[in-house]
């Protein structure tokens, strides 16, 4: 079929008009390039006139392409491409070129100006008559969806999207869903009780009809898209048959063997070879800790399967792997804290009295080791005077450049719990108290109020060599203070490190396995910063809570809700269409070398064992068009980007380049 | 071959997400550049196939520009990585064939970095100018330059083969 295309190029106002000579650029096209039946100019091309003007041209002239001379595509490809549809031509047969933004914005010779927008213009008609139509594909939602991550935000999202009656798989790592929230003792700037408002929370998730918990397991593998992913999940053993076991805990009395709790007492207290986390756990299924417990170590013990009433106990028991059939993903994985060991110079496990965060939320949690009474190490001994340094590991150069958003007000927290219960006086060294939130700032207020010391200054060392004779049996913080403009050391007995917010240590690992990329700091990336905090740039893959970025308990909530509203809005929908920029194999002369396999890493292009050949899977595809330019065979095609749309957009530009090359397009 | 009022022609192929967004920042913010440079829109700089930077230089160009999203930051989440491995081995390929490679250059821009494209671009125009036009297939004599190219692949190839037992 001939060619019937059809230019046009718009003055933007003088915008484009101004430094490109736009009635010269479309006489020129109409006379000189193959194949255009019309070319026009037009002082807006986006107005209703002119995309009028476009449609009354498909239908009367019969055009097979349409070039657009104006603004760059990002502002304006959708307008032209409905214009199209709406006219009957497939929207992929229209091609805009950015005379605009690349072009008469950024030169001011006129000449000069007119000569690229022609090149331009010409790359375009030529790449235009070499498109195909395209149709974007549509898939059926599966209604069920995965969270992956216990927290807060995987909670909130879950409990959404299983109110709203749709079922929800919830994956958490640890024996019992709950996070990190279900270790702290009071949340900042109400000083709620954490577990009087998070456990509700986590029963109402155990309980829901709609909600299937796979706790203490890990998220495997995901294959699949939008949609439709297939998900596999490994079960680990816990050594307890779920269903026989009633969460009597008796097992736990009785077992003999005592273990320091690194997860969640922080190090702080002790819990048998069989545990439970804490006594609100959810589910109560109690796991055995099999390098602590003497049954697996030395081959003797089972008091737990003696006891257990209901001969739950299972030694035997195997790691077993789950697979689901899912819609979308919302990843809630949550963080680790900053190990601040990493900064010896503030003495953290080399000076008993050094606390993490961590510990010292445990230490003044009513339901921690010492009943919420703050001594230290000793465990008798109230500490006189407590120094909480701030940013350790964060807004640091050396670890990690950003602020993790929540250590201020955790620290303003500790302040008030330490004034509260002991006589001690409390020294807080900080660079900036960032409170920005709702209530923030008047919380910081009622602690100036309440006599909290802050010294603005970094810490440079925590020490324990004294150089006057009060400092003698002390720990001594060292600081320059900026607001003194002098060195300053204060003897305390008690110092609490606010570590940092860390990524999970195999955040990126996890990320990989669904198709999202993680951003410098390690964080999720999500689709973009500001409009779209919540997706990914995989569909069906959202984020909530830390696993993003650094935030508190309300905007962890309100990501997890927003991630729900997300999926449930597909969910309605039923369906998700999918753009067709995708990569496609011709399977007939595929060699099969597989150089394709691992360059994609959205995991899109699968071997065919029986064929050896290899496949595209189009709903993973995100038409990047990396394996197009890797094939050595040349047989995989990049739909809308090929190589012969392509080399002539080339010829096209070049045409005042090489007489040559001119006579060549001529010919095609 | 250098000459002031030679005006050299430079293909761009710029990625969708980040450089082909910084050309679009640089004309919203009005910064000036020559126009010499006139830019293919591609989804990925990983879809930059070198048989593209071939052609556009058989074809007539001066030189090619190659831009993607900084490393790290890929929209695909790592295919710009896979860009500059190519271009490192085009370098090779392109001194072989008796073009000097710095006719050909990848730069990383974010979309944020209109100013740094612009200034990129004004570097890669003047360089061009420097060693003057291309005509490649016009100009495909020996150049001493391409000889000793060749034989240093040679030499390389050679060392690589020689694996001690």
């Amino acid at each position: 079929m001939a060619d019937k295309i059809g230019i046009y190029v718009c003055h933007c106002g003088s915008n484009i008009a101004g430094t490109i000579d736009v009635e010269e650029v479309a006489r020129w096209a109409g006379k000189n390039i193959e194949g255009v039946v019309v070319s026009r100019d037009y002082k807006f091309m986006c107005s209703s006139l002119g995309q009028q003007m476009i449609e009354d041209d498909i239908k009367n002239e019969g055009l097979t392409g349409v070039v657009v001379g104006a603004c760059s595509p990002h502002l304006h490809e959708k307008t032209f491409r409905n214009a199209c549809k709406r006219a009957g031509l497939n929207p992929f047969l229209c091609q805009m070129t950015n005379l605009r933004e690349h072009v008469s914005w950024v030169n001011s010779d006129k000449a000069a100006g007119t000569k690229k927008a022609k090149a331009l213009i010409f790359a375009a008609a030529e790449r235009v008559k070499r498109q195909k139509p395209l149709e974007p594909m549509e898939v059926e939602v599966n209604p069920a969806t995965l969270v992956v991550g216990g927290g807060i935000a995987g909670l909130q999202a879950t409990l959404e999207l299983a109110d709203a009656g749709y079922p929800v798989y919830l994956v958490e790592r640890e024996p019992s869903i709950g996070g990190h929230m279900a270790q702290f003792d009071k949340t900042f700037p109400t000083l709620d009780c954490s577990a009087c408002i998070l456990t509700p929370k986590m029963s109402e998730v155990g309980q829901h009809e709609n909600v299937t918990l796979l706790t203490y397991s890990e998220l495997e593998e995901v294959s699949g898209s939008v949609g439709n992913f297939k998900v596999k999940i490994r079960k680990k053993a816990r050594y307890v048959d779920e269903d026989k076991c009633t969460g009597c805990g008796i097992c736990i009395e009785k077992c003999p063997r005592k273990v320091i709790d690194n997860a969640f007492e922080a190090g702080m207290g002790y819990r048998k070879a069989i545990y439970s986390p804490f006594p609100q756990a959810v589910p109560r299924i109690p796991v055995i800790d099999t390098e602590n417990c003497t049954w697996f170590t030395r081959g003797k013990c089972r008091v737990c399967s003696k006891v257990c009433p209901t001969d739950a106990v299972d030694y035997d028991q195997k790691d077993e792997t789950v697979e689901l059939n899912v819609g979308n993903i919302i990843m809630a994985t949550g963080w680790k804290l900053f190990d601040c060991k990493r900064i010896p110079q503030y003495g953290f496990g080399r000076l008993a009295n050094v606390y993490t965060s961590m510990e010292f939320e445990r230490l003044c949690n009513a339901a921690g080791p010492t009943s919420g009474k703050i001594v230290m190490r000793d465990g008798k001994t109230e500490p006189k005077s407590v120094a909480i340094v701030h940013c350790v590991g964060s807004r640091d150069v050396n670890f990690n450049p950003y602020c993790s958003a929540v250590c201020c007000m955790a620290a303003l927290k500790f302040g008030h719990l330490v004034l509260e219960k002991t006589k001690a006086e409390v020294y807080s060294f900080y660079i900036d108290i960032r409170t920005p939130m709702k209530e923030y700032e008047e919380f910081y207020q009622r602690l100036l109020g309440e006599g909290m010391h802050f010294i603005r200054g970094k810490v440079a060392e925590v020490t324990d060599a004294a150089r006057r004779p009060e400092e003698h049996g002390k720990l001594i913080v060292q600081a320059e203070d900026t607001l003194l403009g002098k060195q300053r050391r204060i003897p305390v007995d008690m110092v609490i490190l606010m570590g940092g917010l860390e990524p999970q240590a195999d955040a990126k690992e996890l990320g990989l396995k669904c198709g999202i990329s993680c951003s410098m700091a390690g964080w999720y990336t999500e689709r973009h910063p500001k409009l779209d905090p919540v997706a990914t740039m995989t569909d069906g893959v959202f984020v909530a809570g830390v696993c993003q970025g650094p935030k508190d308990i309300p905007a962890a909530v309100a990501q997890g809700a927003a991630a729900a509203a997300r999926v449930a809005g597909m969910i309605a929908k039923g369906i998700v269409t999918i753009e067709p920029i995708v990569a496609s194999i011709d399977e007939e002369n595929c060699s099969g070398c597989r150089i394709c396999n691992d360059l994609c890493p959205f995991n899109a292009i699968e071997y065919d064992e029986e064929k050896k050949v290899s496949r595209v899977i189009t709903a993973l595809c995100k038409g990047c068009g990396t394996c197009v330019a890797a094939c050595p065979a040349g047989v995989i095609t990049g739909a809308h980007f090929n190589n012969e749309q392509i080399f002539a957009e080339i010829d096209g530009i070049l045409w005042d380049a090489n007489p040559q090359a001119e006579v060549e397009i001529a010919s095609v | 071959m250098s000459n002031e009022n030679f005006d050299p022609i430079i293909v761009g192929f710029f990625c969708n997400w980040c450089s082909y967004r910084a050309a679009d920042l640089a004309g919203s913010a009005r910064i000036k550049y020559p126009s010499n440079v006139r830019i293919i829109r591609v989804m990925c700089s990983g879809r930059v196939d070198p048989t593209f930077v071939l052609k556009a230089l058989a074809d007539g160009a001066d030189g090619v520009m190659i831009a993607g999203c900084h490393p790290g930051e890929c929209h695909y989440i790592n295919q710009n990585y896979k860009a500059m491995r190519r271009y490192e081995m085009l370098k090779h390929t392109l001194s072989a064939m008796g073009v000097e490679p710095e006719r050909v250059r990848l730069v990383w821009a974010s979309a944020a970095e209109g100013q740094q494209l612009a200034e990129a671009i004004d570097e890669l125009v003047g360089d061009v100018r420097r060693l003057g036009p291309l005509h490649w297939l016009q100009n495909w004599d020996e150049n001493g330059q391409r000889q000793k190219a060749l034989d240093d692949i040679v030499k390389e190839h050679e060392e690589a083969m020689e694996v001690s037992a």
